[in-house]
């Protein structure tokens, strides 16, 4: 987790907690049956409910409870009971004028999530509300503040959202993308959203102060918004701990507000003032009643929750011995219940692990068992094959050929160990039939050595054609040199 | 809790003031006369000492009453149910343009 960091000065630190808004993968919308999916066609995806008409009513969809109950616990919160609250606002994003969502009573509260290094970041809560509609701003350029008028599109009004809120423990811009990492592989473990940043289903905004190190107060923060992926949510941070650091410096102080992050120009922009703003008037939302999980309820989920992702990582990091990125590389692809499998079957678990990241492709491997994964390790360490044949063959497995059956695969090939006194023959004739060659070998200095191995090496691949194993050639070559 | 950061029960002589009459109206964007924000202010008043006869109570034991029936979980399930006409939806709007309700300029308005 190391990386290029560029540091604020020592004398600052950085303070950062995250609001992350994670669409709950539902089929439909929190508060009435509309299809909760994109659209390229505007207000398809609406009804009565979701555009405010009068005299329409919400009802909770039970999954996007379930779901949002599933992601607390995931989270490690409490489930408390609670009511729904309306934040009342003037934009046209929402046409009832307000947004349901939970404000002192929410659903998920006090967790925490540990990221892969160990560092463990506090969660406030995690609540439910909707989503709101987007809004495409014309004329102007197409920015708010010159449109001359905007259009509104409601497909995405009350799609339903959670919003987990961290505390603000995170102190590097490596941990805060260590966060969002993390939360999207449990949202993808536990099932309750496809956490896309880049298509907006999961949405990170960045709660931005610094201190002086040492010092535990918490100074003015500003949010940052329109964050679309994590390498921007790194420079957002970055920028903004920057700027705020200079103001002290100039003995001036930034200001409580959302800024906007500009990812092309690589700075922020402020946007409304945060006090002004943050006068919604929450009351209490009368048209729905309260939540109130059983304990029941809460132990069937419990019950139901996958290993989650830190758990997945140990269990591979007990078994084997590899740098912890190739395992989180693993994780995060979900190709380690397929590592698991064969190291359970006998395959040497580095191995195995290396293998699949290296050579086991990201996308479609489904034709890839434990099985033949384990077999296909075992041929290679047995010599049977060389590295780069076990490859190959890995390659074709994934893709399926002759029903994903390693050995059939290296048979097809033609791929078998050769017998070490067969390729002893080999370089021996070698040897006879290259005298110059060899004796820059033997005597040359150590480029010379080098670039001769290589000769030779290239020789036996050609007269075996690949099969050879190049470490066994490359010991055959020195013991000859010495002896 | 901030229900209302203008509105403070504590108050005893005045229970809200014209410039809170003025914030909150301005934050439900309502353009008031001054002889509006005049009787608003007696009529929020009213209404504000009619709730702190109700605060001198004591209601320690008396559960809140944000729902005054006594049901929770009420939940559907998660299956589809047919959208509206986006055609006859727009109809009803004042202004619509390209499948989109069209609204004026966001920013800068002011009551």
């Amino acid at each position: 987790m190391t990386m290029h960091e560029p540091s604020l000065p020592k004398e600052w630190e950085l303070v950062v907690g995250l609001e992350v808004h994670v669409e709950l993968a539902t089929k439909t919308k929190l508060f009435c049956g509309c299809e909760n999916k994109f659209s390229h066609i505007p207000n398809t995806l609406i009804c009565p409910t979701c555009v405010g008409l009068p005299g329409s009513l919400p009802v909770m969809n039970e999954k996007a409870v379930e779901f949002a109950m599933r992601l607390g616990r995931a989270l490690g919160c409490e489930i408390h009971p609670s009511v729904m609250a309306r934040k009342n606002y003037f934009y046209p994003d929402m046409a009832k004028d307000f947004q349901t969502t939970q404000y002192d009573q929410p659903t998920n509260a006090d967790g925490q999530l540990a990221l892969a290094d160990g560092t463990v970041v506090g969660i406030e809560r995690a609540h439910i509300e909707e989503d709101a509609g987007k809004t495409t701003h014309v004329g102007g350029g197409g920015r708010i503040n010159d449109a001359t008028y905007s259009l509104v599109d409601y497909n995405r009004a009350g799609v339903p959202l959670v919003e987990i809120v961290s505390r603000p423990d995170i102190r590097t811009v490596e941990h805060a993308k260590a966060y969002v990492s993390e939360l999207r592989d449990i949202l993808l473990a536990i099932e309750v959203s496809d956490a896309k940043m880049e298509e907006g289903s999961m949405r990170v905004d960045a709660n931005v102060s610094v201190r002086p190190t040492g010092s535990d107060e918490l100074r003015t923060r500003c949010e940052l918004k329109n964050i679309n992926s994590v390498r921007s949510l790194g420079r957002a941070i970055e920028y903004e701990a920057r700027r705020h650091v200079d103001l002290y410096t100039n003995g001036e102080a930034p200001r409580q507000e959302t800024r906007h992050w500009d990812e092309e120009g690589g700075r922020s922009t402020a946007g409304r003032s945060k006090e002004d703003a943050d006068d919604y008037r929450y009351f209490q939302e009368p048209d729905l009643v309260p939540l109130a999980p059983t304990s029941e309820q809460i132990a069937e989920i419990d019950a139901s929750m996958p290993v989650l992702p830190a758990a997945r990582r140990a269990r591979l990091g007990e078994r084997s011995s590899v740098a912890d990125e190739v395992i989180v590389t693993v994780v995060e692809r979900g190709q380690d219940g397929l590592a698991l499998g064969a190291i359970e079957a006998g395959a040497d678990a580095d191995k195995v692990l290396t293998r699949i990241q290296n050579d086991l492709a990201v996308d479609d491997w489904s034709a890839v068992t434990s099985e033949s994964l384990a077999m296909l390790i075992q041929m290679e360490t047995g010599g049977e094959l060389t590295a780069t044949q076990a490859k190959q063959v890995l390659g074709e497995m994934a893709a399926g050929e002759h029903g994903g059956d390693p050995k059939a695969i290296a048979a097809a090939h033609g791929f078998e160990a050769m017998e070490s006194d067969e390729l002893e023959t080999l370089v021996d004739q070698l040897i006879v039939d290259h005298p110059d060659e060899w004796s820059r070998f033997v005597g040359g200095d150590d480029g010379d050595r080098k670039k001769m191995q290589g000769f030779f090496t290239g020789q036996i691949m050609k007269a075996t054609k690949g099969q050879a194993d190049g470490r066994a050639v490359a010991q055959l070559l020195g013991q000859k040199s010495a002896g | 809790m901030e229900w209302s950061g203008a509105v403070s029960l504590g108050a005893m002589t005045q229970r809200i003031t014209r410039d809170e009459v003025v914030h909150v109206a301005r934050l439900a964007r309502l353009s008031l006369s001054d002889a509006e924000i005049d009787e608003f202010t007696g009529q929020l008043g009213d209404i504000l000492e009619h709730a702190a006869d109700i605060e001198a109570l004591d209601v320690g034991d008396v559960e809140p009453t944000s729902h005054p029936l006594p049901m929770v979980n009420v939940l559907r399930p998660d299956e589809l149910r047919p959208a509206l006409d986006r055609d006859l939806l727009l109809s009803q709007a004042p202004a619509a343009e390209d499948g989109q309700f069209r609204v004026p300029p966001i920013l800068g308005e002011e009551p």
